[in-house]
């Protein structure tokens, strides 16, 4: 029975890395560029929290605050950013993106300083079933992560813009020749990378109460993991990259004699997966175009 | 008037020039073929009308307004339609999907159903492949797919860039007899195409190129017949 537990466990936290993962491959599919600072989009949006949160003391209304800041922040970070270096050489973006989750951390540190703060938006407390027990912050993440991956997932297959996203990732020239402005369809993808990053990362308080300015880099490169493993550029493998890097994290945590190298034991799994399949599970190869 | 008028085009890919100083017009309701063999810099040029590529010189004009600089995207609704070269549907989507992202720049939905419906009755293969991939079409089945897409968005001028590459003799023939219709239902062509004979056969005028010049133009029928012509392009 305590299986059941460590595994809804598992699976709220790979909805966390989901929910992330899904903005590094959208971004990844569409703009063609690896957006390093995407896990700091969760710091900014932990600290909105935080400051709405003290301010207000009203969780919903700090969520909220917090997914407009990000949304923002994701946009305007393409404009300023990204989007003057369309063309350049894959080499110059990376870089950049990496100068940006140093600015944004560096922003962070200078404002709150550097010593981790404790932030408790919600306490949910645990159900007992039995013998044992779950959290039900658990299972209302695993539920929400759930519920927002199903939208996303209709969304990109029934609606416009959605088709579009796939049209821009697949050849980029012949959907311009359709008519489809390709900026605006990499605006709207920062947009909703950077809102499911904003709900990660208030998911993420949830489960771990305490944001510091470097809080985003490791659920960021978790995340960043799970995607590959999916098949970066692919949604249904970042969905199950995230859920399966959860579980086993989870269950590896079950064990004391383990639990103190399963990051170590996760990225031996992603090196040792990527040896077998170079484009991750669900990721397919690309006809290169000339 | 011409429909598309392109003047002293010049085009760079790093330091080499393939296109220069080229100049062409295509009149309302024409077909015009430009043809020339491989390297010449017929799809540049293409591309370069719908700034797929920049342009290093020349100006490019499609109904008397100056479109030089205007962003692909920003042509489709104008009226400029393209089949690119090697067809570049969109593997990944149904038939029916990559047909509505033809007419991504429309708003009238009835009306899009109703040029969906025109598509099929134009090739019924694509009626009873409609909810497949598009990836698993055969490549003549994807030309026809490319072009339908491209005329989804009701364009004045189809651009068509080799649209018989690599397909059977009996596929050429629907594609080429598809350009014929929809040219006398009213849309202006400009047919790129290595494919000489069968683009002159259909074209009212042609252009050929060399090396990113034009050497010669004139009637479809004229350039058949030119000894020149037929000798580098027509096999003798």
């Amino acid at each position: 029975m305590e299986f059941i537990s460590i595994l809804i466990n598992g699976l709220s936290l790979g909805g966390v890395y989901a929910l992330i993962a899904l903005g590094y491959t959208m971004v990844y599919g569409i703009a063609k560029m690896l957006n390093f600072a995407h896990g700091d989009i969760i710091m900014v949006g932990g600290y909105t929290i935080y400051v709405f949160f003290t301010m207000t003391g009203h969780p919903l209304l700090a969520i909220a605050a917090a997914c407009v800041m990000c949304v923002v922040l994701g946009v305007v970070m393409e404009k300023l950013a990204y989007k003057p270096l369309r063309g350049a050489s894959p080499l110059a973006v990376l870089i950049t993106a990496i100068g940006v989750s140093y600015l944004l951390q560096s922003v962070a540190q200078m404002l709150y300083g550097s010593a981790p703060k404790t932030v408790i938006i919600a306490n949910f407390g645990v159900v007992t079933v039995g013998s044992f027990s779950i959290s039900i912050a658990s299972l209302l993440i695993l539920a929400a992560s759930a519920l927002i991956m199903t939208v996303l997932t209709l969304f990109i297959k029934f609606s416009k813009v959605g088709r579009a996203m796939i049209a821009v990732s697949e050849d980029r020239g012949a959907a311009q020749l359709m008519g489809v402005n390709v900026n605006g369809i990499i605006t709207v993808t920062f947009l909703i990378g950077s809102f499911l990053a904003a709900v990660a990362g208030a998911f993420y308080l949830l489960k771990y109460p305490s944001i510091s300015n470097t809080m985003g880099s490791m659920p960021g490169i978790k995340a960043f993991t799970a995607a590959v493993i999916g098949g970066i550029g692919s949604i249904p493998g970042a969905m199950l990259g995230g859920l399966l890097l959860g579980v086993i994290e989870c269950l590896f945590n079950a064990f004391p004699a383990i639990a103190p190298y399963t990051d170590a034991i996760e990225f031996a799994l992603l090196i040792l997966l990527l040896l077998v399949r170079p484009n991750g599970i669900l990721g397919k190869k690309r006809r290169e175009k000339v | 008037m011409a429909l598309l008028e392109v003047k002293n085009l010049e085009v760079y890919y790093g330091l080499i020039h393939a296109i220069r100083d080229v100049s062409f017009e295509v009149n309302e309701g024409e077909i015009v073929a430009l043809i020339g063999a491989n390297g010449a810099g017929k799809t540049t040029i293409m591309h370069s009308i719908c700034n797929l590529i920049p342009k290093a010189g020349g100006t490019v004009f499609f109904d008397g307004a100056d479109v030089t600089r205007i962003p692909a995207h920003k042509l489709v609704p104008k009226g400029i339609g393209q089949v690119p070269e090697g067809r570049r549907i969109f593997q990944e989507l149904t038939v029916t999907e990559n047909l509505r992202l033809g007419a991504y720049t429309r708003k009238n939905k009835a009306e899009i159903n109703d040029s969906l419906e025109e598509m099929y009755t134009y090739f019924p293969i694509l009626k009873e492949r409609a909810k497949q991939i598009a990836g698993t079409l055969s490549g003549g089945e994807q030309q026809m797919l490319a072009m339908s897409r491209a005329l989804m968005s009701k364009p004045r001028l189809l651009l068509l860039d080799e649209p018989s590459m690599g397909l059977s003799p009996l596929y050429v023939k629907t594609i080429f007899d598809m350009i014929h219709t929809v040219n006398k239902l009213g849309t202006t062509v400009l047919l790129v195409e290595q494919n000489a004979k069968q683009a002159l056969a259909i074209a009212d005028r042609g252009y050929v190129l060399e090396v990113g010049q034009m050497i010669k133009t004139g009637k479809g029928t004229e350039l058949m017949n030119d000894d020149g012509i037929r000798k580098a392009y027509l096999g003798g």
